[in-house]
């Protein structure tokens, strides 16, 4: 069975905005999302820079049982996912449910749980710890989460690639529905690593940003993080349509592929057969592709990689398409980021609107291609390409089209 | 520059290239100690937490960091200067 895979319901959370009409409005404007830091201790960091959700609280939103349960990470699911299956229209209940699962990406999991009870376990000496740490963890806590308040009862699990958890997830549950194990799957990614110890051990690795992040540009100077999720309702083509479900865009390939190299030194015969994978899954002519939403960390071993596997790729047609990395405005997600790149794409095939690399400087002669800097563009985009290449040399593309 | 910081800088080196430290010189490149950019990061580590001095690095473009990389013998004056700093 091969099925056609739409997008039904699209839902997120992440330093530019509670909601995708406020992310996507922040994208059309080129806003970045990257501020000081505010968190406990943030004086003894020595990168103070990240793209943090603002303005929120998590008492306005939850009550108090929820929050002993739900770790920063899963309450960003939780709030992505009530958009997207509010926009989707969609609910579960006998076999409905059992054909309906979860697929999310995350790296870090209830990271800000394990950092408050570290702390409170070594450095307060404290020797008794809350009864729900271990639930409030678990890297599959959101997934459950999600799975429980929608009654979806078919396959559920969590995916961690490191910087491609999200692309991971989205690609496997768009092949669950393609292949008929599924008509309706809840994917996309999460995370809440701007905590204490996450941003710590990001700093050990030399290759954050301490000014902001800018992708493509001769004068960047790393990456640097965010947080937040990003949620789809991926849904077999005929059940949309017999539902009149709104079709946001049509999944049309994926490809993933493993480096088998370095375990943080990106490789870009790994990046070109990922995206020559996803192009020919998709059955998708290269130059079809009017945008490519970049992995573009803003990292000097990433950015040239890239750019090179995409001259490779798509030879004299590179110039010719639009390529952004949107991490220069909210920041690099870590597991959720594909999931929230995956929006600027939407906006592109559906808006007809192209979200700029923002903070560019300088043309790189390394990265000489169109990374539309600092504004956005209008332009006529029927298919496109969301990049993912994790550390582990994990890659992940997906190949979309416009509904 | 004094013959203890180079001593210990050779040695940290060394530990990082698994050669013995006679075999490190000031002329050598970290490069052709067989130091790759990984093994950059850890020696830097291994610096910072050996002087207790923090060292400006950024892996990113190693050419533009304040810390002189460019041979061992570069990198012991730059350790030397780093402690008169911070000490």
């Amino acid at each position: 069975m091969s099925r056609r895979v739409v997008i039904t319901g699209a839902g997120t959370i992440n330093a530019l905005g509670h909601d995708v009409p406020s992310t996507l409005e922040a994208m059309r404007e080129g806003r970045c999302g990257i501020g000081p830091l505010v968190m406990r201790d943030a004086d003894r960091l020595a990168i103070r820079i990240g793209a943090q959700v603002q303005g929120y609280d998590e008492a306005e939103r939850f009550n108090r049982q929820q929050i002993a349960l739900f770790d920063r990470y899963t309450q960003f699911a939780l709030l992505a996912a009530r958009e997207a299956l509010g926009q989707a229209g969609l609910s579960f209940a006998g076999e409905a449910a059992a054909r309906a699962g979860v697929i999310l990406g995350t790296s870090g999991g209830g990271l800000q749980t394990q950092d408050d009870n570290y702390r409170a376990v070594y450095e307060a000496g404290k020797n008794r710890v809350h009864p729900f740490v271990v639930p409030r963890l678990m890297n599959n806590a959101a997934a459950a989460h999600l799975s429980m308040e929608w009654n979806i009862k078919g396959p559920s699990f969590t995916v961690a690639t490191a910087c491609a958890s999200s692309n991971h997830a989205i690609g496997q549950a768009f092949q669950f529905v393609r292949a008929g194990l599924a008509d309706v799957m809840v994917t996309g990614g999460a995370e809440a690593m701007l905590c204490f110890g996450g941003v710590k051990a990001w700093e050990g690795l030399r290759v954050m940003s301490n000014d902001t992040c800018r992708p493509f540009c001769a004068t960047r100077s790393g990456m640097v993080q965010g947080e937040g999720a990003g949620i789809f309702v991926l849904e077999d083509y005929d059940h949309a349509r017999a539902r009149g479900a709104e079709i946001l865009a049509e999944i049309a390939g994926v490809a993933m592929t493993s480096d088998a190299s370095d375990i943080v030194m990106p490789s870009r015969q790994g990046a070109e057969r990922a995206m020559e994978g996803a192009l020919r899954d998709a059955k998708m002519a290269p130059d079809e592709v009017g945008y490519i939403n970049a992995h573009g960390t803003g990292t000097a071993a990433n950015d040239r990689t890239e750019s090179a596997a995409v001259a490779t790729v798509f030879g004299a047609h590179a110039d010719a398409l639009a390529i952004s990395s949107t991490k220069s405005m909210h920041g690099h997600c870590i597991g959720a980021t594909g999931a929230i790149e995956l929006l600027a794409c939407l906006m592109a095939l559906r808006d007809g609107v192209i979200a700029p690399t923002v903070n560019w400087r300088e043309r790189d002669p390394e990265c000489a291609l169109d990374v539309v800097p600092n504004t956005a563009r209008e332009a006529e985009i029927s298919a496109c390409l969301s990049n993912a290449f994790a550390f582990g040399g994990m890659n992940a593309v997906l190949a979309l089209r416009a509904a | 520059m004094t013959q203890e910081t180079r001593a210990r800088v050779h040695a940290i080196l060394a530990e990082q290239a698994m050669i013995d430290p006679s075999e490190v010189t000031d002329a050598a490149t970290l490069e052709e100690l067989g130091i790759d950019s990984m093994g950059v990061v850890e020696a830097i580590f291994a610096i910072e937490e050996g002087f207790d001095i923090t060292v400006p690095f950024n892996a990113n473009a190693p050419e533009k960091s304040e810390f002189d990389i460019s041979n061992v013998g570069a990198i012991v004056a730059a350790v030397d200067r780093l402690v008169a700093e911070q000490q």
